[in-house]
């Protein structure tokens, strides 16, 4: 699948956005980590931010955003629907519990509430994003039971790494609550390393035979296509990434996302101050970077049965 | 909410204002189209459903008609070159000037000597125009592009049953059994072809068998493909027939009764007349009769002639009848299936198996029609018998250098098994079959061609012997191509592929004006296509102007070849034109009864644009060609080609179109010219089709009725048997000359390869290249495969079928591809005795291991035909023509000899053998590439996304952005 | 409405016979044109004259060549949207702009409620989904649904541009839930296929295969070869099968 950047932006940055969200609530609904009620909604609007930056980046794709309302109408069926309409009731709560924060009127019974409802509602999007993946038969790298974890947990984790930058600087960066985030760290690429193990072994049961239906007459490999200049659905879909490359890319994010964001959080557990907030600033970065990188693959090695036609195995 | 609701779609939009009928020019297959217009444009063309050759189907090319006629390539003016030959400079010029200027160079060349005209069309359709203009103007240099296409399937044909493949015949599709296409290409017949296979296919006991190098198209299809070594197929044809021969599965009766089989051939070697045939006072052949135990007159009904033995006449002459000769020449061991299995890469056991299998379908599957006919004698049959194995053939065939011979062997092939025009079998179309070879002969001796006067016949014909050929007194060619000139005595169609060179080379002599239309010989029509743009461009030194000094060509379109014109005659698109598809001309009859048809202007041109034909009547009477002006020196036509197609007659009554003749349109065939001739076939569709009744629908070439009918349409002088020649004396004849007999004799230098060539039997020879190369150095065989959405150069500046060969590649098997050490896309040289040209591979496993081929005509000089010069045509795209000569590598006697057959003048281009060489891609282009050129003035701009169709969305339509 | 319908009162398709499809492009062509100027108007073509040309185009056709180890084999093979009983690219759209016609069991895209989100081409296995970036919108295979009710085209007619069009006739249109109606008699009669029955989508269009070839002794009913005839083997005798008197 064509890796475009505003599916990329779209699922990392919401993803992290949502990440951030969950935390924030989780903070709230626990009182596990002191955080200022200023860092608090600082760090709210930037998880809005990042949400917001990501659904727009959707719609940059859209062939037409001035109707994208309409996607909000076929929740019976169509998990890009339910997104849409979860994404929308998102904001109520995450406002209500931004506000909440410094804002009287919020009555700490509200609060919490919100709290719930944002925390609920922000794993329900960011699984109904997974889904829109995961229920896509013709693309079998998507449509595994790796999908909405993988997407879950690196909304997590991704989120998690802006939830240490907060609490370094709320002070509240002690390492017990960065071995928590580490572990959330490691379990996303753990699951990461055994999706990727999972498509690299996945067996696929259709083929050029089965999509042309000639199987039975031995293996069937295309003489022509249709057209011989690229057409939409080779664009689209047909894009191909070379196994060595992809291996050296996933080695990249894995190195990137994992391994040293993983040792700038020990390290930033044993910093203070600007110093653990710089660290914490730069596992953000670098480790955003390698989630970028992990969602580039997500997409590149997506392959579609489409191009099965297109003498292509998947 | 309403917006939410489900769309409402109407189910009846309205398609059109008006749907009006004309005749398809996308390839030559010449459909009826219905055009369907809405708002004055173009919205849809669609096959018409009572057409006779497509009935309501048409094929992608046809489909894409509306891009052809809104091709950004579209000429709009006059044009007349400025900057040197080639250079795309041109001012534009009104239709006064052009036509003045016309006049001028070509008036000069008919004052002077009109043989310095040389006049060839290429894909034109209105041959018996330009013909009869060119015999009135008095060259004899003129021809269509036949020469370089069909001649051999014509004059094959046409001098042994007297009918031919390509378009002109079809097998009988409802009831044939076992059919064989040999080579086939998919531009001529195609709907018909397409929709017979799929009837074919769809019976049971029936086998379809393509013999063909590669398998794509028609082959893959086949029940059974035959991956034949490209210019082989005469060897394999000749050992069915030996095959058949020895097992005695031959029919006989049908030998007797419609071939020369029986006729009795002198042999006594030395001979002057060795090897013609014994004719009686009257020129009667003869046959020894056995009952009568004499010789007596051939063509008699009821008599009984021997088919062998060696017979002497009361008068001592010796002879043998035509069909012991034959036998004894195919049952030759050389002529055995294990003898040419290694020849023609077919193993010997399915060359016997198929030898068995046409046996059986022949003569174990006998239909017998409950029909009964009248024999040329007058004999009544209550049954028509049918021997149900069909054959069909095309530029496979034709375009090698023994495609002549080959095609005859192929004929030969269906005459031994009794299926020619019999139910199931090879069926002739109308005004086919006539005799073999029909009349008039070539026109354009010495003494035929004068200044200011028309030639007393027209330039192409058949020959019959020497004494036909158009040669001075010391045998040179009279003619610029060299045609019907001891190179090439039975070039039927002339040799355009040599107009040029020997235009350039002034061999036999130069030219003042070449006038083309519609041929691209400075890119894909020509051989050795770089070499053509320098003859086309070099300077002679003595004189200072060019070799070949004006060059007059019209086309609708930008190709390659107006950038090297002096004079460009912008065309019309063909739907907005008169033409017809005459009877005189190339027919669109099918077997069950004569057809023709009309194209009618469906929409006005928007550009300043003349259909060629009312120009080239205009600069007729502008000349003051007889035929072309009135007593009074007016236009004879004032109405252009319209007004020519009504009331032109070539015999009394006898005109271009057939239907709705007479006054009143009362009469077909013949009858006097009918002022509504052309809304009559308007009302009908734009064609006319006569039904063949039930006892004329077969045996044509000796069913009296069919034939009486045939002389009342004017198609053929007499109604007499068209007696099929197994065994031809005109090849004879010229083998006699070369022997050393008669009057007319070849130049020493010719003399052997008359000698070899003109064999009166089918024989088969190494083509003629392949002798003339190493094949350690050239091992592989190339050849071109003609794609079937997209025909000739033309389809590449149509948006839509450039999507679907917008390049080509090298196909190769995959077995090849790994000995040369590349898989597909990977780039190779491939190089020729004439030159190199680098492009991208293809692999495949349906192809002949050591044959490669391409799309024809795909690859185009960049910038031509208003495309971007980054277009994938120029950039990728490749054309074998830079590999193939015009001439053989080697001469005879100093002399190289042009790469055609040695008979008919048919260009070789399968002849062609390379070498292939791994190369780096580099920068990712073809070789060679040539400067682009550059944008004629006044072509039509062009969008750069099309959104065709958004003008017919209803008013309002956020769709409609442009409109 | 991307909810699918329960059932359909008719299952509108096309069958395509694999075994007489020459590769022509006929259906590609002509499907082209008439939908250009059409309910889906236009088709449009980017970059209609330049390098790498792409439109819009609901009929595509491959070649395929198949190897079993000892016979390889060429077959051609027009791709259009396959009209599925249960497709996704319908439950996907988030908009309602895909929908499954509850009369006919057409497969469309309502022009004015997508929104060009494209996800029903990646939920579609066929490629049937087509993408006018142009127009920002999903265009797809009609099924000619503007020629095949139209009152303005004669009877005959009404039916898709391809299969009017197809010159070897390798076309057919009808109602595949009709088990009695001559479509489905004919995908009965010659085995027809879907494409890719594992993704469940449950194709209404059907293919035939190809016909096994005739190619081996005795397909025919021909033997082998052709035994010689015994005067074959002395030349001296050879012509005495010509005994039998022969009368023009």
């Amino acid at each position: 699948m064509d890796p475009a950047y505003s599916v990329i932006i779209f699922t990392s940055s919401s993803g992290a956005g949502y990440g951030l969200l969950i935390w924030l609530a989780l903070a709230r609904l626990t009182g596990a980590w002191e955080i200022g009620p200023v860092a608090a909604v600082v760090a709210c609007l930037v998880a809005l931010a990042l949400v917001t930056t990501g659904l727009l980046s959707s719609t940059f794709h859209l062939g037409h955003p001035e109707r994208a309302w309409r996607a909000m109408t076929q929740w019976r069926s169509s998990w890009l629907s339910r997104e849409g309409v979860f994404a929308v009731l998102v904001y109520p709560a995450a406002l209500v519990f931004t506000a909440g924060w410094i804002w009287d009127a919020v009555s700490p019974a509200l609060m919490m509430a919100a709290a719930l409802a944002t925390l609920v509602l922000s794993l329900i999007t960011v699984y109904c994003t997974s889904m829109i993946y995961a229920s896509l038969k013709t693309i079998p790298r998507w449509s595994n039971g790796f999908v909405p974890p993988v997407y879950l947990i690196f909304a997590l984790a991704s989120g998690g790494l802006l939830f240490a930058v907060l609490l370094g600087a709320a002070g509240a960066a002690d390492m017990s609550a960065m071995v928590l985030l580490l572990v959330v760290l490691l379990a996303a690429w753990l699951i990461k390393w055994y999706y990727w193990r999972f498509i690299d072994e996945q067996k696929v049961e259709s083929d050029p035979g089965t999509a042309t239906g000639l199987g039975h007459l031995g293996k069937v490999t295309q003489l022509e296509a249709p057209h011989t200049s690229e057409n939409y659905l080779l664009k689209e879909m047909g894009f191909q990434v070379a196994r060595r490359h992809a291996t050296k890319l996933r080695r990249y994010a894995l190195l990137l996302g994992m391994v040293v964001p993983a040792v700038l959080l020990i390290v930033a557990g044993n910093l203070a101050g600007a110093a653990q907030i710089a660290t914490l600033i730069a596992a953000l970065l670098i480790g955003l970077g390698g989630v970028i990188v992990e969602r580039w693959l997500f997409f590149a090695e997506a392959r579609h049965l489409v191009t099965l036609f297109y003498g292509r195995t998947v | 909410m309403a917006l939410l609701k489900q769309e409402r779609i109407n189910p009846s939009p309205v398609v059109a204002d008006e749907v009006k009928n004309t005749t398809c020019y996308m390839c030559a297959c010449r459909c009826g189209i219905r055009v369907y217009l809405r708002n004055g444009q173009v919205r849809y063309i669609e096959g018409n459903p009572d057409h006779p050759v497509n009935r309501g189907v048409l094929c992608g090319k046809g489909s894409s008609g509306i891009m052809q006629h809104l091709s950004p390539a579209r000429l709009s003016n006059p044009l007349k070159r400025v900057g040197p030959r080639g250079s795309g400079e041109f001012e534009e010029i009104s239709w006064e000037e052009a036509l003045d200027l016309a006049t001028k160079w070509l008036g000069d060349c008919r004052k002077t000597d009109p043989r310095r005209l040389a006049f060839f069309t290429g894909r034109d359709q209105s041959q018996s125009v330009t013909a009869l203009w060119a015999t009135k103007f008095g060259t004899p240099n003129h021809a269509a592009h036949g020469g370089f296409c069909s001649v051999n399937m014509a004059a094959a044909g046409l001098y042994t049953i007297g009918g031919s493949f390509w378009e002109f015949g079809e097998p009988d599709w409802e009831r044939t059994r076992y059919f064989m296409m040999f080579g086939v290409a998919e531009d001529h017949d195609s709907n018909p072809i397409k929709t017979g296979l799929g009837h074919l296919k769809g019976r049971e006991n029936t086998k379809f068998v393509s013999i063909n190098p590669v398998r794509t198209g028609y082959s893959a299809i086949a029940d059974e493909w035959v991956g034949i070594r490209p210019g082989t197929d005469g060897l394999f044809v000749m050992a069915l027939i030996h095959e058949l021969f020895k097992a005695q599965k031959i029919d006989l009766d049908f030998l007797v009764r419609y071939t020369n089989a029986p006729w009795l051939v002198r042999v006594e070697p030395g001979h002057p007349e060795n090897g013609l045939f014994l004719r009686d006072a009257d020129g009667n052949p003869l046959a020894w009769d056995r009952e009568a135990g004499a010789p007596v007159n051939a063509l008699l009904p009821d008599i009984t002639p021997e088919l062998a033995g060696l017979v002497e006449t009361p008068e001592g002459v010796k002879a043998r009848p035509a069909f012991e000769i034959m036998a004894n020449r195919y049952l030759e061991p050389r002529y055995s299936a294990d003898e040419v299995a290694e020849t023609t890469g077919v193993p010997a056991a399915t060359i016997r198996r198929i030898a068995a299998e046409l046996a059986h379908a022949a003569f174990e599957q006998e239909i017998e029609l409950d029909v009964e006919w009248t024999d040329w004698a007058g004999r009544k049959h209550d049954k028509m018998i049918g021997r149900p194995v069909s054959m069909h053939a095309m530029r496979g065939i034709s375009a090698h250098s023994n495609g002549f011979h080959t095609c005859r062997a192929i004929h030969l092939l269906q005459m031994l098994l009794g299926s020619v025009d019999c139910p199931g079998g090879f069926r002739y179309k109308p005004p086919f079959p006539r005799p073999c070879p029909p009349g008039p002969k070539p026109t354009g001796k010495p003494d035929q061609v004068k200044p200011d006067t028309p030639m007393p016949g027209p330039p192409l014909g058949f020959t019959l012997g020497p004494e036909d050929l158009l040669v001075d007194e010391d045998g040179a060619p009279c003619r610029i191509d060299k045609g019907f000139s001891w190179e090439h005595p039975l070039s039927a169609h002339g040799l355009m592929h040599m107009a040029i060179p020997n235009a350039w080379a002034a061999d036999p002599y130069p030219v003042d004006t070449l006038f083309m239309y519609m041929a691209n010989m400075a890119w894909n029509s020509s051989m050795n296509t770089k070499g053509t743009m320098e003859m086309l461009t070099d300077i002679d030194e003595d004189t200072g102007e060019y070799r070949i000094p004006h060059i007059i060509y019209s086309d609708a379109y930008a190709s390659e070849m107006t950038s090297y014109s002096d004079l460009v005659l912008p065309d019309t698109t063909y739907l907005e034109r008169w033409d017809c598809i005459s009877l005189l001309d190339r027919p669109i009859s099918s077997a069950h009864g004569p057809a023709d048809s009309i194209r009618q202007p469906v929409v006005k041109p928007d550009r300043n644009v003349r259909p060629f034909q009312d120009v080239l009547i205009d600069l007729g009477a502008r000349l003051g060609l007889p035929g072309f002006v009135k007593d009074d020196g007016s236009p004879l036509y004032p109405g252009g080609y319209a007004d020519y197609i009504v009331n032109h007659e070539r015999m009394p009554g006898i005109g271009p179109l057939a239907g709705w003749r007479g006054e009143d349109g009362e009469t077909f065939g013949r009858g006097a010219p009918n002022p509504k001739q052309l809304e009559k076939y308007i009302e009908n569709g734009s064609f006319w089709h006569y039904q063949l009744p039930d006892s004329q629908q077969y045996y044509k070439h000796a069913n009296r009725d069919y034939l009486e009918f045939a002389v009342h349409m004017g198609f053929i002088p007499k109604a007499e048997q068209i007696v099929m020649q197994v065994y031809s004396e005109p090849m004879q004849k010229f083998r006699l000359a070369a022997e050393g007999h008669g009057e007319h004799q070849p130049p020493e230098h010719l003399r052997e390869r008359v000698r070899t060539y003109f064999d009166p039997l089918p024989i088969w020879y190494t083509p003629i290249e392949e002798t003339q190369v190493e094949h350690k150095e050239y091992p592989i065989h190339a050849i071109t495969q003609r794609p079937m959405a997209m025909y000739h150069s033309w389809g590449s500046q149509n948006a839509w079928l450039r999507q679907i060969h917008g390049f080509n590649r090298l196909c190769m098997h995959r077995d090849l591809a790994a000995e040369v050490g590349v898989s597909d896309d990977d780039w190779v040289y491939v190089e020729s005795h004439n030159g190199r040209i680098k492009c991208q591979v293809k692999t495949m496993t349906g192809c002949e291991r050591n044959t490669v081929w391409t799309w024809n005509a795909i690859g185009k000089r960049r910038g031509a035909w208003n495309l971007d010069p980054d277009a994938a045509e120029g950039e990728k795209g490749f054309l074998l023509n830079h590999l193939i000569s015009e001439l053989l590598p080697q001469g005879s006697g100093g002399r190289r000899m042009s790469n055609s057959d040695p008979v008919t003048g048919q260009a070789a281009w399968f002849d062609l053998r390379v070498k292939i060489t791994r190369a780096e891609a580099g920068d990712g282009r073809s070789e060679p590439q040539f400067e682009p050129l550059k944008p004629v003035p006044g072509i039509v701009s062009k969008p750069k996304d099309l959104r065709f169709g958004e003008q017919f969305l209803p008013e309002g339509s956020w769709r409609r952005k442009n409109s | 409405m991307t909810m699918l319908p329960k059932t359909t009162k008719k299952k509108l398709g096309l069958v395509t016979d694999l075994d007489i499809c020459v590769g022509c492009h006929a259906c590609a062509v002509n499907c082209k044109e008439w939908n250009t100027g059409g309910h889906s108007a236009p088709l449009t073509d980017l970059n209609a004259y330049g390098k790498d040309p792409n439109g819009v185009w609901f009929n595509r056709v491959h070649v395929y060549e198949t190897d079993d180890g000892e016979n390889t084999r060429t077959v051609n093979f027009p791709r259009s949207c396959l009209h599925c009983e249960t497709p996704d690219c319908v439950t996907v759209c988030p908009t309602g702009a895909s929908y499954k016609r509850e009369e006919d069991g057409i497969v469309l895209v309502d022009a004015e409620k997508c929104i060009g989100c494209k996800l029903c081409s990646w939920a579609c296995p066929y490629g049937a989904r087509e993408y006018d970036e142009d127009d920002g919108i999903m265009k797809k295979c009609t099924l000619c649904i503007d020629r095949i009710y139209n009152e303005n085209i004669p009877e005959a007619e009404r039916e898709p541009a391809c299969v009017i069009t197809c010159p070897a006739r390798a076309r057919h249109f009808g109602d595949l839930g009709d088990p009695e109606s001559d479509i489905s008699k004919l995908v009965e009669k010659r085995g027809g296929f879907a494409l890719m029955p594992e993704t469940g989508y449950q194709p209404v269009n059907r293919y035939l295969p190809p016909r096994p070839r005739k190619v081996d002794v005795g397909d025919t009913g021909a033997p082998a070869q052709l035994e010689p005839a015994e005067e074959a083997k002395s030349s001296s005798a050879f012509f005495n099968w010509l005994d039998k008197a022969l009368s023009r």
